[in-house]
Order: C-alpha cells, then sequence, then structure tokens
C-alpha cells in the first residue's frame, strides 16, 4: 500500500481559523465567493484560491493584525485593511493586489528586510521560511535602509557593529533539547506567543520591551526556554515563520522532502503527525492539521521524543537461552522461533494445553493485537490472553458495560467545545493527556466551569487563565463515598433530569438507585470524616454539576486502579444518566486512555473471557464465528487474567509467556511477586524494542519494530482507528505483525497475512462493531469511530444518542468499600502514584530521548508536615516502605498533596515504585491496586537491599554473548 | 494463588453483590465467578471450600453449588 502523499492544498495555511456561520457572499478580485459568516477577508480570499502575503497570520492562531503585509482595499472602505481581522460581508468588493496595497506591502517588506540577516543561504529554514516567501511575493527587490555610518545601532542581528559589542544583540538559546531559538532572526510578529497562549495554554512566552526594543521571552529575564514554563510542545515552533524557532533535527538534517501521515505511538489521545523525511531518514514530526484528535497540536513526547527509534540500545537480533542464569546468544531468526515454539509446544504436552499463555501489548497496533490473541485462541487453543489493560481500564470495560452497554468513551474530543462543566477525576490531563489538556483549557479559558476530583492538587486546579471552581481533595480509596455522595446531593435536592431518566433508563432501578443515594449515610456531611472532602464544597460541586448545562466526565486511573475501581465507573456512570449528560455533544462518560492503543487491544479480544468485540467466549454463537474463520475450536472457558498467569506459574501450572511490547516486571504491581512468577516459567518470550526489565527472566528475545517501522491501526480514547504508516524499514528485520505470524507458523498454524490491511479484513469480519472497517475507508476518510458498520457506514463520533447499547440505561448501586489497605502505626501515609508530561509509562521509550533533561529520576512528593516530623528536608534521599517491599528515592516537599498523602511516577526501574504496591486489586476485574498503598518514609542513606539485588540480576542477566563467527 | 488471596478475592465479590437490591446474590457471585474465573481457580476455590471454607464469606459459600465445576484442569 503506497503512503498516502498530502495533496498540496489540503495543507494550506489559511491564515485565519475556520468559523461556522450563515452563508456570505463577497467578490474578491472579481471572483464571487460564499463564506461562513465570521470569516475574515483572508481566509475568503484563501478559499478563492488567492493568497494574500502575510506574517502574523496563521490558521492555527486568531488574527492579530500586526504585520500590515496583508492589506487590502475594499470598495468603499476608507484606507487599506488588513485582511486577517477584516470579517467579510455581504456583497462586499475586495482588491487584493491594487498599485496602492502592492506598495504598501513591498515597504514592510523592505523594513523586516533591513533588520535581518542576509544568510538565507545557510539558514536552516531556507526553503522553509514565510519571510523568503514573502520577499518573494512582494517583489522585493533592494533594501534602501541602511545601519547609519555613524555607528548608531540599528539592528538586532549583529553581534558586534563597528567594533563594539551590539546590546541589540541577543545569542541564540538552544536550552531546549529539540529546539533553538534565535532572536537575530526574530520579527516579533507574535505568532509563538500566541500558539502557546491559544493552541497549547501554556502562556510561557511573553514579548518583552516596546517598539524596537520588543524580544519574545520566555519566563522572566533570567529564564531560559529550559527554565521557562515551557513544557516544550512545539507549538510555538510550528507556529514560527522564520528560523527563530527551529527544531534541532532540521538544523542538523536539512529540510525534510517528504511526508507520511501517521500516528503517535504515546498516549491515548492519538495525535496524527506528519512524519517528515529525506529518503528514509526522519526528519521531524510535525502535527498534522487534519488530525481529528489533536487538530494540529502536539505534546513534548509525539513531537519530539522519538529518538529512542534508533537508540543504541535497540536489540536488533534474536536471542535465545536455555536459563536465565546464562548470557544471551544472538541466533537466526529460524533458531530463535524453532527453540521458542519447541519449548511452548513441549511444556503444552508436559504440563496440559493450558499451560502457557500470552500477553497483547496496548502500544502495538490493532493488527498486531489481533494476531497475538489468535495465537493463544487458534494455536495454543486456550483463552490465556491478557493486556495491560488489565493493570489500568479494565474497570472501564466491567463498568461501562453493566450500565450503557458498551465499554468505552462515549464522545470525541472535538465534543469538549460544547462543554458547560467539566469533571476531572483520578486523572491529570495536562501531563497524561497533553494535548486533550490543551483543548480542555481552551474551553475553560472561554468559560466553562470546572470541578478537580483528586488527592493531588493537579496542574488543572490552578494554572494561568485557569482555576477550578471546585477541588475535592479526597482521601485516596474514597472515590466511590465521593460520587455517591455527589450523586446524594443531586437526588435529595431534586436536581436530577427526570425526563431523561424515565425515557432513557430503567424507571425502577432508578428509584431503587435514588433510595440508596438518599440515604443519610451517603450525604456529604456523612462523609466528610472519611473522605476528607468538606461536605459544603461537595455539595456545590453537585450543584454546579447538576445545574450548569453540558456536563461531562473525564477520568483517568485514579479512577479504575482501586480495589473500587469497576463501583466507581459504574457510579460515574449513574452521575451521568442522573443529569441526563449522556447522548450528544458536550457531555458524556470519558475514559483518558494510558497507552496509544489501550482501547483497541481492548477491542480486539485481548482479555481471557472475551473475543474480539468484548463477546463472552462462552456464547456459542461467538465462538462459532470465530471458529468458522480460523477452523480451530475456541474454548469455552475464560483463561487467566495477568495476576492469574503469576499466581499459576508460582503454583507451578503456568510456565511459558509470549509477552508482547509490555514490561510487566516493571509496570505491574508487587514486584516481588511478578519476579517469583517469571522466573518459575520455564519458557518467556519477549518481543520487544529493549531488553526490559521482564526480558532479565526471559529465555527467548524476538526484537520489536517502532510504530515508524509498520502498517497498522491504532484505536484512541475516542474509539477512533487512526492509520499507523510505514516511513521506514524495520531496522530488525520485521514488523511485529510478522514476528507473531513467524511464531505462529512454527508451531504449525499456517497463517499466510502479506499486509496488517488483510487482518483488518479479518477483524471487520468476524467483529460487528467492526464491521465496516477497512483500510480504503481510512484512507478516504482519514480516521474513523467505531462503531463502523452497515447501521453506522461513517462511524459514531457520540454514542448512545437515541437509546443505550444496552437498550435501557441501568443505574447500580454503589455502596463504598474501605480498602483492605489500611494506613497505620507501621505504615501511616498513604502512596499514591501517577506520571509526568516527560515521561511515558515505564519510560523504556522517553529514557531513551533528550525527554530525560525533565525528570531523571522518580521523586516522592511529601507534604512539608508529615515531612519536618520524619527529619527529611528538600532533596534528602528516602526510603520509602510498605509491606510489600521497601525502596528509595529523593523527596520533594510540596503542599499539592495534603498531609498524610505521598505521590510519586513509575518511570525509573532503578526507583521500582511498584516494589511498594501490593497486590490488591479491584473486584471485578483484579485491575491492581495502584492508587492506594500504605507506607511509611524515613530518611536513608542509599539505595535498599533490594535495589541493589535487582540492579546486579538485572545486569546479570543483560549479558550478551558476542556473535559466533 | 494462595488461599488468603482466593478467599480475599472471592469475598471482595460478594461484598459487591451483597450491596445490590433484589434476589438471587448468590448466582450473581457465581456467575460472576464462572465468566471471569479461569477453570483452575474455580476448582481451587471448590476444593477450598470443600475442606472447610475458612474465612469465605457467607455468600460466597452459598454461591458455591452454582459455580461451575470444570470439566478437566
Ligand atoms: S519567534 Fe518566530 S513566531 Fe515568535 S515573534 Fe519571532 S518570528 Fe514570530
Ligand atoms: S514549546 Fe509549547 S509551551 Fe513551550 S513556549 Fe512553545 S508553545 Fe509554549
Ligand atoms: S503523547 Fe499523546 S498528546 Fe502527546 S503527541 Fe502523542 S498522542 Fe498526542
Ligand atoms: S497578516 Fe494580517 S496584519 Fe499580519
Amino acid at each position: 500500500m503506497k503512503d498516502l502523499i498530502i495533496p498540496r492544498d489540503n495543507d494550506r495555511d489559511m491564515g485565519t481559523p475556520a468559523r461556522e456561520g450563515a452563508p456570505v457572499t463577497l467578490t474578491i478580485d472579481g471572483f464571487d465567493i460564499t463564506v461562513p459568516e465570521g470569516t475574515s477577508v483572508m481566509r475568503a480570499a484563501a478559499e478563492a484560491g488567492f493568497q494574500i502575503p502575510k506574517l502574523c497570520a496563521t490558521d492555527s492562531l486568531e488574527a492579530f493584525g500586526s504585520c500590515r503585509l496583508c492589506v487590502v482595499e475594499i470598495e468603499g472602505r476608507r484606507g487599506t485593511p488588513a485582511s486577517c481581522t477584516t470579517p467579510v460581508a455581504p456583497g462586499m468588493v475586495v482588491r487584493t493586489q491594487s498599485e496602492k496595497v502592492k506598495k504598501i506591502r513591498k515597504g514592510v517588506m523592505e523594513l523586516y528586510i533591513s533588520d535581518h540577516p542576509l544568510d538565507c543561504l545557510t539558514c536552516a529554514a531556507n526553503g522553509d521560511c514565510e519571510l523568503q516567501d514573502m520577499a518573494g511575493a512582494t517583489g522585493l527587490r533592494d533594501v534602501r535602509y541602511q545601519a547609519p555610518a555613524d555607528g548608531g545601532m540599528s539592528n538586532h542581528f549583529e553581534a558586534r557593529q563597528n567594533g563594539e559589542a551590539n546590546p541589540q544583540y541577543v545569542p541564540k538559546d538552544d536550552s531546549n533539547p529539540y529546539f533553538t531559538y534565535d532572536p537575530s532572526k526574530c520579527i516579533v510578529c507574535n505568532r509563538c506567543v500566541r500558539a502557546c497562549e491559544e493552541v497549547q495554554g501554556t502562556f510561557a512566552l511573553t514579548i518583552a520591551g516596546r517598539g524596537f526594543d520588543s524580544r519574545v521571552s520566555a519566563g522572566t529575564a533570567a529564564d531560559d526556554f529550559l527554565s521557562s514554563d515551557c513544557v516544550s510542545c512545539g507549538a510555538c515552533v510550528q507556529a514560527c515563520p522564520t528560523a527563530t524557532l527551529q527544531e534541532k533535527s532540521v538544523i542538523e538534517l536539512g529540510t525534510p522532502e517528504r511526508s507520511v501521515i501517521t500516528t503517535c505511538a504515546y498516549c491515548g489521545v492519538g495525535c496524527s503527525f506528519k512524519a517528515e523525511l529525506n529518503g528514509d531518514e526522519l526528519v521531524r514530526m510535525v502535527p498534522y492539521k487534519h488530525g481529528k484528535a489533536n487538530r494540529g497540536h502536539s505534546c513534548v513526547k509525539g513531537r519530539f521524543a522519538y529518538g529512542y527509534a534508533k537508540h543504541k540500545d535497540r536489540i536488533l537480533n534474536p536471542m535465545i537461552r536455555d536459563s536465565i542464569d546464562e548470557p544471551w546468544r544472538e541466533v537466526s531468526w529460524e533458531e530463535a522461533l524453532g527453540f521458542a515454539a519447541s519449548r511452548m509446544r513441549g511444556l503444552q504436552e508436559k504440563y496440559g494445553k493450558k499451560s502457557i499463555g500470552v500477553i497483547t501489548s496496548s502500544r502495538c497496533t490493532n493488527e498486531e493485537t489481533f494476531l497475538v490473541q489468535k495465537l493463544a485462541r487458534g494455536v495454543f487453543g486456550n483463552n490465556n490472553t491478557d493486556t495491560c489493560a488489565r493493570v489500568c481500564h479494565s474497570p472501564t470495560g466491567y463498568g461501562l458495560g453493566q450500565t450503557f452497554g458498551t465499554s468505552a468513551g462515549t464522545q470525541d474530543f472535538d465534543s469538549v467545545e460544547h462543554t458547560d462543566v467539566v469533571i476531572v477525576i483520578g486523572a491529570n490531563p495536562t501531563d497524561g493527556h497533553p494535548v486533550f489538556a490543551s483543548r480542555l483549557k481552551k474551553r475553560l479559558r472561554d468559560g466553562a466551569e470546572l470541578i478537580v476530583i483528586d488527592p493531588r492538587r493537579t496542574n488543572l486546579v490552578k494554572s494561568p487563565h485557569i482555576q477550578a471552581a471546585h477541588h475535592l481533595a479526597l482521601r485516596p480509596g474514597t472515590n466511590v463515598a465521593v460520587v455517591t455522595a455527589l450523586a446524594h446531593v443531586i437526588v435529595t435536592e431534586g436536581l436530577m433530569d427526570e425526563a431523561f431518566i424515565r425515557t432513557r433508563c430503567d424507571w425502577e432501578e432508578f428509584q431503587v438507585y435514588a433510595e440508596f443515594a438518599s440515604a443519610p449515610r451517603h450525604s456529604p456531611e456523612a462523609t466528610e470524616l472519611l473522605t476528607g472532602v468538606p461536605a459544603a464544597e461537595l455539595r456545590a460541586a453537585a450543584r454546579l454539576f447538576a445545574t450548569g448545562g453540558n456536563g461531562a466526565i473525564y477520568y483517568g486511573l485514579g479512577v479504575t486502579e482501586h480495589s473500587q475501581g469497576s463501583t466507581t465507573v459504574m457510579g460515574i456512570a449513574n452521575l451521568a444518566m442522573l443529569t441526563g449528560n449522556i447522548g450528544r455533544k458536550g457531555v458524556g462518560v470519558n475514559p483518558l486512555r494510558g497507552q496509544n492503543n489501550v482501547q483497541g487491544s481492548c477491542d480486539m479480544g485481548s482479555f481471557p473471557h472475551e473475543l474480539p468485540g468484548y463477546r463472552h467466549v462462552k456464547l456459542p454463537e461467538v465462538r462459532a464465528v470465530f471458529e468458522q474463520a480460523w477452523g480451530v475450536e475456541i474454548d469455552p472457558e475464560p483463561g487467566l487474567r495477568i495476576p492469574n498467569m503469576l499466581d499459576a506459574a508460582v503454583d507451578g501450572s503456568f510456565k511459558g509467556l509470549y509477552c508482547q511490547g509490555e514490561d510487566i516486571l516493571q509496570s505491574d504491581p508487587d514486584t516481588k511477586h511478578v519476579a517469583a512468577g517469571l522466573a518459575a516459567m520455564e519458557c518467556v518470550i519477549v518481543h520487544d524494542l529493549f531488553l526490559n526489565e521482564t526480558a532479565n527472566y526471559a529465555h527467548v528475545f524476538l526484537p520489536g519494530s517502532t510504530f515508524l517501522e509498520k502498517d497498522g491501526t491504532f484505536t484512541n480514547a475516542e474509539r477512533r482507528i487512526n492509520r499507523v504508516r510505514r516511513v521506514m524499514a524495520p531496522m530488525n528485520g520485521y514488523a511485529d505483525w510478522e514476528v507473531t505470524q513467524l511464531l505462529a507458523n512454527a508451531m504449525g498454524a499456517g497463517w499466510t497475512y502479506t499486509h496488517p490491511s488483510q487482518i483488518m479484513d479479518e477483524i471487520a469480519a468476524t467483529t460487528p462493531s467492526f464491521a465496516g472497517v477497512d483500510y480504503t475507508l481510512l484512507e478516504e476518510k482519514g480516521s474513523v469511530q467505531w462503531p463502523c458498520n452497515e447501521a453506522h457506514p461513517g462511524g459514531t463520533p457520540l454514542m448512545h444518542v437515541d437509546g443505550f447499547v444496552r437498550g435501557k440505561g441501568r443505574f447500580i448501586v454503589t455502596e463504598y468499600v474501605a480498602t483492605d489497605e489500611k494506613t497505620g502505626p507501621r505504615f501511616p501515609l498513604l502512596l499514591t502514584t501517577g506520571r509526568i508530561l516527560s515521561q511515558y509509562n515505564v519510560g523504556a521509550q522517553t529514557r531513551r530521548t533528550g525527554n530525560v533533561v525533565w525528570h531523571d529520576q522518580d521523586l516522592l512528593e511529601i507534604h512539608p508536615h508529615d515531612a519536618e516530623v520524619r527529619g527529611v528536608k528538600q532533596g534528602d534521599w528516602i526510603k520509602l516502605a510498605s509491606r510489600s517491599g521497601e525502596t528509595t528515592l529523593r523527596a520533594e516537599l510540596t503542599d499539592r498533596v495534603s498531609p498524610g498523602v505521598v505521590y510519586t511516577t513509575f518511570h525509573h526501574p532503578d526507583t521500582q515504585a511498584n516494589v511498594i504496591t501490593t497486590d490488591f486489586s479491584d473486584w471485578a476485574t483484579n485491575c491492581p491496586e495502584y492508587k492506594v498503598t500504605a507506607v511509611q518514609v524515613s530518611l536513608s542513606n542509599g539505595p535498599t537491599e533490594w535495589q541493589e539485588d535487582y540492579a546486579s540480576q538485572a545486569q546479570r542477566s543483560r549479558r550478551i554473548l558476542p556473535a559466533a563467527e | 494463588m494462595s488461599p488468603e488471596k482466593m478467599v480475599m478475592m472471592a469475598n471482595q465479590i460478594a461484598t459487591f453483590f451483597k450491596t445490590q437490591p433484589g434476589s438471587g446474590q448468590a448466582e450473581n457471585v457465581a456467575a460472576h465467578i464462572n465468566d471471569f474465573w479461569e477453570p483452575r481457580m474455580r476448582s481451587q476455590l471448590i476444593g477450598y471450600a470443600a475442606t472447610g471454607a475458612t474465612g469465605l464469606d457467607p455468600l460466597v459459600q452459598s454461591a458455591l453449588s452454582s459455580v461451575r465445576a470444570p470439566a478437566e484442569v
């Protein structure tokens, strides 16, 4: 299949943003054109095919009107208005190329160029510079202005003039690892400042000074880009028309000559990017403006942190060993696959059919995941397949399935533009889902209200121009109590949407639920002591949500990763139904998925009890579909979930595992238990880019490929199926789906896929919600949201519009049950975990990029009071201990966390926050309780014994024998 | 799996269904276990119950008759 070549026009800069409005017809240079009301004259001209010269305008930003290059003449109006700031009017007659405006433009350009270095040929933006283009477009041929001969300083770009240092000259700032700021090339068009405000919402940049002295400045005068608030999203770099803000990769590699549209492989937002290349050398990743999830925006991870793809740590040859004490031996693919296949078959012969299993990856494509679960079901002959979604969003599947009838978010991201009140619960979007956060913040700046429910004061609670109306800083583990208390207020104060409930939900069940929620024990006053949330604040939040207009709930792992994760998801669904906030734009229940393809890996039947499309393996009619397609018999019994696999391994009945693109040893809770389970297995096959932590216990290592090296699809948190396109050949020789196929065939499967599109065809043929999906449709539409089938040929942006998937919405009683993980004298603090912007999950990728400048170690956030009583000061080494284990890391004193609560991230293997977490899990799904662990903190003077043992085991286990000649 | 862990997991399921209105809680507990517990986990549960059922929530105990005994493990 060929690369998608972007038609030139499709990517053209229209100058100002699109508008929606009644049609208005005007005449531009003699041509009639009809555009929506509110459109600028500049954009109308662009629609008609005329490109009016411009510098300070670009279509991702509101017009600013400062450069005056875009002037036009309008019949009946005086002067020469700027076309970017002038809205169209019916019957308007515009001239874009009169003698008068041409002269003005030339004059403007002459002034700009007189203060600009003329080193175009060696400039990194040569050929990709709007200043150059405009000099050409306006026909600028000579510059009359000159520096006064008597030595007065007159420009910004010469370091020295007439032998003296030029006080106007500011040297290049290359503190950011990915881009430079070269003030000598700045034309002060303000696009970067506006991009940082309007698109990203960080407000890191300002224009300091006035007139000739004005300068773009990151943070205060003492700051550079790195020390400022800049989060390195790249929006300013994207907006800059010159080489002032420029990717370092372009400076180094030159301007790219081709581009391929693909999808970010980091988080569940699923941003579309243009991978820009020279040949097969990736020069930069640029957010794609027609990407429906990101609308032209990106974060530091997708935009810049792709260097891991070529990192020297990547393993490119298959390796095997008989036991994990031995060093690795590099072997041919054939030998490695033969070794793996015969070991796995041997285990089945010796220990039974169900003694082996697979773990699918939420980082791999849908097609790859489908094949891995097919390997378990069709080739191993059991249902022992699970995915890392087990440890993050499995309660979403269960909870939303029970209440609404489908396990997915109800909205698209565009929906947030229509929201009036947002609840963000247990999620930290500015760090975990940055592009969604930017879109949310934009809506908040335009007036929507925000309620944050989180133990920690996340960045959303208060940031420039954003302030949550309510922050309910609950005690970790009390989500259900808080959510039910919100329902209590809504029900007892009569704020529910009765008409919605009567038509859309089961009324009987509602009445039972209403009676339950009204009970005095659920009132905010009664639960205040338990949850730590002031009753008045909670009441106010409930009223705001119920009466503030369109209400939307966004949640993350702070909801699911609890003993009562599934119950909280149900409680959230109850709240949405109670307030009638389902089935239209601006409302809904939206799980923010962690990894890029968590949604997809769940859809693709990765769970041990479900075939693709969330259909239980016990159903004979569903098994029949796959039995017919695959010509095998499917086991009607549910298989083992990841924690069950590890338990069974320790018990001796589970012996072999094929683990694709996951690092369970680092990412799963209770590391010691995971290590014991892995150590008890006789054949662990790790299929990954790097020798990850799990590989320390592996017998076979199959090198993986990056998202740049394969075709496929990812499904993001909005159920959007986005294409991933191969931009370069796999360095390891095979795309991951090919490796799985080779392994399956080595075990006798006889698969014959030659392209992932054939796998998608098989998915569509077997899975009703994907029935209409194929690569041709994706090529045509760019992306589509499932369900996509005969009933919804173009996909489904909003779910449950006319009725719930299950028919009537179901209210479920959500009684709070305290977790067994309780604080006590030995472990008096509650640890909760999370992540930060620059790092991703276990960090295997991001730790291998320039992103480490922002986060080179995990820190423990602790409230100053708790620190003081323990004698802990900022930056001290501390020991963090729970009943599971202990580790050491440095302390960060902050009042972001409440007294009694501590917080850390889990991006670095030597910290191993999961040595601390316990094996408690969600009652329904076994999703581990990462978010609540009772701990103690004390001063320490170095790594714990566990950390040292671990490090030496890891080092021993990573030895590779030199290849035999 | 350690018996304590299995007991805890079974009891957690019972704790949820106990709070649900109406009748049939035991059947719901059993149905949940049948749907999500792999045969060897169900065998372990059934075997454990036969040898005393220490610590098992009464609701789990009354659900046991509806927990499907696996054909083979
Ligand atoms: S840095 Fe670029 S975008 Fe910002 S003002 Fe200067 S030229 Fe314009
Ligand atoms: S990279 Fe993003 S956050 Fe940083 S200054 Fe530019 S727009 Fe602002
Ligand atoms: S990490 Fe997420 S938000 Fe950032 S670019 Fe990738 S998909 Fe977008
Ligand atoms: S582009 Fe219109 S004033 Fe700059």
